[in-house]
């Protein structure tokens, strides 16, 4: 059994420090279980977020090594454990203590985004018909376990703080599933361009890049979405057709 | 801390615990129109459903058309042992797909038949394809269509939030306390009635699929309440946890695997299922492994194999392996889905579709491909049938006001669940908890709970931090050696002697648990929430271990080296744990209500 040392940030939204702990490592251990361990051994209060522990849930988002990651999913082997292990919180979000940040914005995002309205049922039993070729697009985005590393990585939330005005990759998802969910009737362009702000979105695919569930945010979710918000708002013919009509 | 305010908040209806039963009460509460308050121990949208995988029984009858309640119900009563309540697996048939379709028009986008329906799959014990499903992620699925349909109803949300007590008027539930994980602030809930909705007690077992969660929470603030719990001696093992390497050990490998033409092999490369097959269940099993493959691919004409036979039945078939040398090399047997590739051109990439999440899941923690190798698999806690004992059709407890639903509810899985059950559970008594809290709700006058009830209770909540430093034990080293004391002598394979001595174990737990102190403030302090769970899972961990040496018999989880048969008698009898006037836990056991004839000639024709 060798040992290995784990740089933690300790504290709250009034200040901290990184701790080193060094503690036992064994086969197989995830970052999560260093953790866990330290905690049980040498840390009793030291405060990390987690359910599942296996990569289902979302709960352990944070960065290690600087690099945002679910720490359940992170096994120890793929890290170089000659030098300290830094595991510190998601930077996106207000620091609770230690490792665990408030997400709570996340949760009211979500609540301003338009819900799924379905078309009346197809048949008289009051179900619906759909084809599996059309229900894997939306499976994809569905897929997603809402660990928020995508919002922690997009620089327009991250570096410039735009939370009020933008929604960030997690959302364009979530909004993608139901803009492309078979069954639904609401149009959520004109809230996109306006209140969610798709336009920040430069395409720099970071969020792609550390999506655990590796969902293809940016090509399938939020491209699509910039053109539908185009195609709607922006189109030369269709904005003639409108300005006729009105 | 006696000018602490206690921020208190007043629903007519509390539900604790947010997932899919929690969820789905609290749906339907607030569709009934009153108010409606959350607890969340977790983020909403984190709880254990999350992790169902294999899918949702309901006997849709889209993929065979000869399936529908009445088998559903044949299904779940054989399952269960006939320990079932049988107005609850009559109930929970007849309403499973109206539940199912009503997640669609909430938004759930299940995998699809050929011809646009919702697509069911194979799964042990159930006669026909039965379960929803979306790929083998079928859980998260179902709790993000209830959180992202529940944020709209008007729903208050308490996430990270831990209920220590529920407070009581008289006999009646009027309440509950308990604190914010996030800065440690006492909360007290007043509410007209309350639903239970917390799910398990795997925490309370070294080798576990259940997050730190899982501590018992709904079973004993139940027990403390006054009410009865029922058949808490019936834990299920699910036959397929990850074992290897040691730190995953415990986390689910789906049925689905198996459901999908996956097998079990021993170290001989042999497919042990066949040498033991129950008789219940002999006359429904493949003779072949021919006969096998074709049930697992749709074919009508065949029966299922031995792989899908009930969790408890195959859980203890591993052990037995692993006990007698034809084991894997760390301890577990080899579970092998690579194989299909042989029979099925593009094997490789049906098996990714299939189940995304196990070859995910094995591919990052165990560095193995699943459509290259076999998994090393063995039994791991998963669920407990046993729990809070209620009105069949109500969901009300032996307390006014208190109601339960889903896992942390008795009655209807029996011995053992079926896989597929529990999803389908969480639904159709979600939807009956809350129709039936907040029509009680109506009924009643709200009442302020006793000051003194409420600050006894966070004196007490409080009194870790006073023994913080010095010699006092932390409350880890005492949740490990409750964990390891359950898994050892009251885990797959039980006896007298061994139950015994777990039981006698238990006063000395209650009193290091009594004793333990906590580092640090109350800011999202880990260790002072394991210190505040240790007694429930100490409760429900006693409860287990007396229940157990009562049933003297085999049957479904339970299962006795030192009775092997089952006993025709204690197959009419439920064990019942209730807390005694001295503060004691008393175990009796009790008859099964008769069952209606009709029900009793479902039965009989499904034999």
């Amino acid at each position: 059994m060798s040992s290995a040392t784990f740089r933690i940030w300790r504290g709250s939204s009034e200040g901290g420090e990184f701790q080193d702990y060094t503690t036992e490592v064994s086969e197989g251990m995830v970052v999560l279980d260093a953790v866990h361990q330290i905690q049980a051994e040498q840390a009793n209060d030291l405060a990390v977020r987690w359910n599942c522990k296996a990569g289902k849930c979302g709960s352990c988002s944070a960065e290690v090594n600087g690099s945002p990651k679910l720490m359940c999913m992170t096994r120890l082997n793929a890290l170089p454990l000659e030098r300290p292990v830094t595991v510190e919180p998601m930077q996106a979000f207000p620091l609770i203590r230690d490792l665990v940040t408030d997400v709570s914005w996340n949760y009211k995002v979500k609540e301003a985004i338009e819900p799924f309205a379905p078309r009346e049922p197809d048949a008289p039993d009051g179900t619906w018909r759909m084809e599996q070729y059309d229900v894997e697009r939306v499976q994809e985005f569905r897929k997603c376990i809402e660990c928020f590393l995508c919002q922690d990585v997009c620089h327009v939330l991250r570096d410039h703080r735009l939370h009020g005005e933008f929604i960030g990759p997690r959302f364009f998802v979530h909004a993608a599933a139901l803009e492309m969910h078979p069954l639904d009737t609401a149009d959520r362009t004109t809230e996109l361009a306006n209140d969610h702000g798709v336009g920040y979105c430069n395409i720099t695919k970071c969020c792609t890049k550390v999506c655990p569930e590796e969902i293809t945010i940016t090509d399938n979710a939020i491209i699509p979405l910039k053109e539908r918000v185009v195609d709607k708002m922006y189109d030369p013919v269709t904005k003639l057709f409108r300005m006729f009509r009105s | 801390m006696d000018n602490e305010s206690y921020q208190s908040s007043e629903y007519d209806v509390l539900v604790i615990g947010a997932g899919g039963a929690g969820l789905r009460a609290a749906i339907e509460a607030s569709a009934a129109g009153v108010s409606v308050g959350l607890i969340c121990k977790s983020l909403l949208g984190k709880a254990h459903t999350v992790m169902a995988e294999g899918g949702m029984a309901a006997s849709l009858a889209n993929v065979d058309d000869r399936d529908d309640w009445t088998v559903h119900f044949a299904d779940t009563m054989r399952g269960g042992q006939y320990l079932n309540s049988w107005r609850m697996a009559e109930l929970h048939a007849r309403e499973a797909p109206a539940r199912a379709r009503e997640l669609e028009a909430w938004g759930a986008v299940f995998d699809r038949t050929k011809d646009g329906r919702i697509l069911q799959r194979n799964f042990g014990g159930h006669k026909y394809p039965r379960l929803a499903h979306v790929g083998d992620r079928t859980g998260l699925e179902m709790i993000r269509t209830l959180q992202d349909h529940g944020i709209h109803q008007g729903i208050d949300v308490r996430m990270e939030c831990t209920i220590v007590e529920l407070l009581k008027d008289g006999d009646r539930v009027v309440g509950a306390f308990g604190y914010d994980r996030e800065r440690g602030r006492f909360r007290v809930f007043r509410a007209r009635a309350v639903v239970l909705a917390t799910g398990g007690i795997g925490r309370a077992f070294k080798v576990t699929s259940n997050s730190w969660e899982y501590t018992g929470d709904g079973h004993a603030l139940a027990y403390r309440a006054g009410a009865d719990l029922m058949d808490m001696e019936f834990v299920q093992f699910h036959p397929t946890g990850m074992v290897w390497p040691p730190s995953v050990r415990g986390i689910l490998v789906t049925e689905g695997v198996r459901g999908e033409g996956g097998v079990l092999r021993n170290s001989d490369g042999k497919r042990f299922m066949f040498e033991d097959i129950p008789e219940l269940y002999r006359s429904s099993t493949a003779t072949d492994e021919e006969e096998g493959w074709r049930y697992t691919q749709g074919d009508k004409q065949s029966r299922r194999p031995p792989e899908l036979l009930t969790r408890d039945h195959v859980a203890r078939c591993i052990v037995r392996e692993v006990k007698e040398g034809r084991g894997s090399p760390h301890g577990g047997v080899f579970l092998d889905i690579a194989w299909i590739r042989k029979r099925l051109p593009n094997g490789a990439e049906h098996i990714r579709k299939k189940l995304p999440s196990m070859y995910h899941q094995f591919k990052q923690l165990a560095g193995i491909d699943i459509t290259e190798e076999p998994m090393e698999v063995g039994p791991t806690t998963h669920y407990v049938m046993g729990g809070v004992r209620v009105d069949p059709d109500s969901q009300m407890s032996t307390v006014p006001g208190l109601f339960a639903a889903g896992e942390c509810a008795a009655g209807l899985h029996g011995a053992n669940r079926l896989g597929g059950n529990s999803l389908s559970d969480l639904l159709v008594f979600g939807q009956r908890a809350g129709r039936y809290a907040a029509e009680y709700a109506r009924a009643q006058t709200p009442v302020e709970p006793a000051q003194d009830q409420v600050e006894a209770l966070a004196r007490e909540a409080l009194a870790p931090f006073e023994r913080a430093g010095g010699d006092a034990e932390g409350p880890y080293q005492v949740q490990f050696d409750l964990q390891d004391m359950m898994q050892s002598q009251v885990g797959i394979v039980r006896t007298q002697e061994e139950m015994r001595k777990a039981v006698d174990s238990f006063e000395g737990l209650h009193a290091r648990a009594g004793r333990v102190g906590v580092q640090g403030n109350r800011e999202y302090n880990a260790g002072w929430h394991t210190a505040l769970d240790l007694r429930n899972l100490l409760m429900v961990s006693e409860a287990v271990a007396r229940s157990a040496i009562l049933r003297k018999e085999s049957r479904g989880a339970h299962f006795r080296e030192d009775h092997l048969e089952k006993d025709p008698e204690l197959g009419r009898l439920n064990t019942v744990v209730r807390c005694g006037e001295d503060g004691r836990m008393q175990v009796a056991q009790e008859p099964i209500p008769e069952i209606r004839s009709d029900l009793q000639q479902i039965i009989e024709d499904n034999k």
